[in-house]
């Protein structure tokens, strides 16, 4: 599923009243099935770029286009479905639920599709993550880096067609590190899975055949930082 | 993962907090069932209690009280008719059948009340078509006893158990020397019945004390029937003339507790109250007209007190109980709306995660209403069972008190509104907090704060 982002801006109104660009992108595309390593400093946007990209942050002008569909014109029940059918999310901070179990996190990324929770993908999924013997376990429960795969699993159990990871190997020692990219290209090489995965190292990077740098086709890229706190880095 | 999951997930992950919302209604719900429980036992028990006469014939006074001495055993008596009155009565060719009880007395043990009364009693149904039935036998011999089931089993009083009576009840400390005997026990009936102990009234009349003096016996039986006061003269020589007739009798001639019996004269004998069935129900209302018109006794249809009683009085104080249980519970979902609401600050990230998933916001909308009817349901749920609990633990204080007997498992046709005026009470107070995290911005909640 291809991925493309046509005359994007988005700006956020700091508090003191100015407006902050964060994006600023005249175009920006992924083929079908294509891998490619998103590069970028701290608070340059690459975040953002992900959230709009994935119809989680509508942008303030621009489109945003997946497998031929402009999401930005979808209306918003229409366009969470749609992400929650086509596209999987690897949350740099994790972002999984403290009542459940890593099972159940998996199992809630694909509750809200319309197909039935495949509970024997899940299973198999954190058994191929390493957490195989953890399944049970609550968040809570789990170091960081057993937490983010989790993470990377209940994006995977979607089966998306694109998937967007932010970080994801940012908190994962160096065998997993490895593992969880393969683990990743890997599903998304065999089922023609579009990949976007943000990092800031060049080891990560240096997996993929094509490596962007968000600064050079954000154009607003080069404006100070926001806090982390507000989502928008 | 359905949305019930998702919302009992949320819940579990605030337990303490959910156990106590829960509660709060569980308990308003509790105090809600037990008065509605309570109120209809009450109710049925006075009402059908009442069913197996017509009238119920007494001294001048409050029907109320007539009715809850005579039938409820409650209530002191208000006053004795002569013996001669029930003679007539029975005489009366609309009466089917006269039952006259004397009251006032109670058993040294327990003080059960006692019903002097005659073996006919127990011929008539003491409810909707519901014979007494007895282990034993029923009144034969003047000393004989028949037992309500709660007395045997309070007293452990068998057949061939002996008793003695306390004059006036409990508080005057006379007791009696004559020992009746127990030769029946009752079936439990529900009624006041249960907490009755009958004897034979040819027995009653035997006890020292229970036959009027001559003189106060015919200045009694006058005053009744509206006649001018004898001279003392002539009241002397009229008791004159009743000791030559009936021979006199003194009971100090007797050991104290001996058994002994003799015909005691019409004039020394007092009924407290003459159970009524007519052969008619219009019958039944003449006479109760009548009555009314005189001035020397009064007659009454027993469910009507008890009716003006229930809606009247206990009617009111339910409807301030239902009321202010009611409240209770409303106030229990204002708790649920605080907890419900104040939690939502601290889960906008896991909404806005479950949003990030591909959530819809009636989705998320779906899971917090969800999450109030759970704690109103499971909450309103316990409260049944407890209120249930409530009432069969408090059975055993009521029917001690009151002889009313008391099913904890019955279940009040009210009760099935209580869930769903549960459910509704959920999604209002749901509702807010649902729309707060309908409402939820995803981005800016996506990260940890």
């Amino acid at each position: 599923m291809s991925l493309i982002l046509n005359q994007i801006r988005k700006a956020y109104v700091t508090p003191t009243g100015a407006e902050q660009v964060i994006l600023d992108i005249p175009a920006f595309s992924l083929d079908q099935g294509e891998q490619v390593a998103l590069v970028g400093t701290s608070g340059s946007g690459k975040t953002t770029l992900l959230n709009v990209a994935a119809g989680i942050t509508t942008p303030d002008s621009g489109t945003v286009t997946v497998g031929g569909v402009e999401i930005t014109r979808m209306l918003e029940p229409v366009r969470d479905r749609f992400r929650s059918e086509r596209i999987g999310y690897v949350f740099q901070t994790f972002n999984l639920l403290g009542a459940f179990t890593a099972l159940e996190n998996v199992l809630l990324g694909m509750s809200f599709s319309s197909q039935p929770a495949n509970r024997h993908l899940a299973i198999e999924l954190l058994g191929r993550v390493g957490l195989g013997d953890r399944l049970h376990y609550r968040p809570s429960q789990l170091s960081v880096g057993q937490q983010q795969r989790v993470s990377v699993a209940r994006a995977l159990a979607k089966t998306p067609r694109l998937l967007l990871a932010d970080e994801p190997t940012a908190n994962v020692d160096g065998p997993n590190q490895q593992a969880i990219l393969e683990l990743m290209q890997t599903t998304c090489r065999e089922n023609n899975v579009t990949l976007l995965l943000v990092t800031h190292t060049s080891e990560v990077a240096s997996q993929f055949s094509r490596v962007e740098r968000l600064a050079s086709f954000n154009q607003a890229a080069t404006s100070t930082s926001t806090p982390y706190s507000m989502g928008v880095n | 993962m359905s949305i019930f999951q998702i919302a009992w997930k949320s819940l579990s992950q605030r337990s303490l907090a959910s156990f106590l919302t829960g509660l709060s209604v569980a308990l308003g719900v509790m105090l809600m069932v037990a008065v509605m429980i309570l109120y209809g036992v009450i109710a049925s028990t006075f009402q059908q209690s009442s069913i197996g006469y017509d009238l119920v014939v007494g001294p001048k006074g409050s029907p109320l009280q007539l009715v809850l001495s005579s039938i409820y055993r409650v209530s002191p008596p208000i006053e004795n008719l002569p013996f001669r009155f029930y003679k007539d009565l029975q005489k009366d060719p609309r009466v089917e059948q006269a039952i006259p009880i004397a009251l006032g007395d109670t058993t040294e043990e327990g003080s059960f009340p006692i019903v002097g009364t005659i073996p006919e009693y127990f011929s008539i149904p003491f409810a909707n078509n519901r014979e007494f039935a007895v282990r034993g036998t029923f009144l034969r011999k003047p000393f004989d006893a028949v037992i309500g089931a709660k007395v045997a089993a309070t007293n452990g009083w068998k057949e061939g158990s002996q008793f003695r009576m306390i004059h006036g009840g409990a508080d005057t400390g006379h007791v009696h020397d004559e020992k009746f005997t127990v030769v029946g026990i009752l079936a439990p009936t529900g009624t006041p019945n249960d907490r009755s102990v009958f004897v034979n009234l040819d027995g009653f009349y035997q006890i020292q004390g229970h036959d009027k003096p001559f003189d106060e016996a015919i200045k009694r039986e006058r005053e009744f029937y509206g006649l001018a006061p004898l001279e003392p003269e002539a009241l002397a020589e009229e008791v004159r003339k009743l000791e030559k007739r009936y021979g006199g009798h003194d009971h100090h001639n007797h050991a104290p507790g001996e058994e002994h019996f003799h015909d005691v004269p019409m004039i020394q004998k007092e009924v407290t109250a003459i159970l009524v069935t007519t052969k008619t129900l219009m019958a039944a209302g003449l006479m109760e007209g009548e009555f009314k018109k005189g001035f020397k006794a009064q007659a009454t249809n027993p469910i009507r007190p008890m009716n003006q009683l229930l809606t009247d009085i206990l009617g009111n104080i339910r409807v301030l109980l239902m009321v202010l249980t009611g409240l209770i519970i409303v106030v229990s979902g204002v708790g649920i709306f605080v907890s419900i609401y104040s939690s939502l600050q601290e889960r906008r990230r896991e909404i806005a995660i479950m949003r990030a998933l591909g959530a819809r916001r009636e989705t998320i909308f779906g899971i917090i209403i969800t999450e109030s009817l759970l704690l109103c349901l499971l909450g309103g749920i316990a409260g049944l069972i407890l209120g249930h609990l409530l009432v069969l633990g408090a059975a055993p204080v009521v029917t001690a008190r009151t002889g009313i007997l008391i099913n904890g498992f019955a279940f009040q046709p009210m009760e099935w509104l209580l869930l769903p005026a549960l459910a509704i009470l959920g999604v209002i107070v749901g509702y807010i907090p649902a729309v707060s995290a309908y409402r939820t911005d995803v981005a800016s909640n996506l990260n940890p704060s």
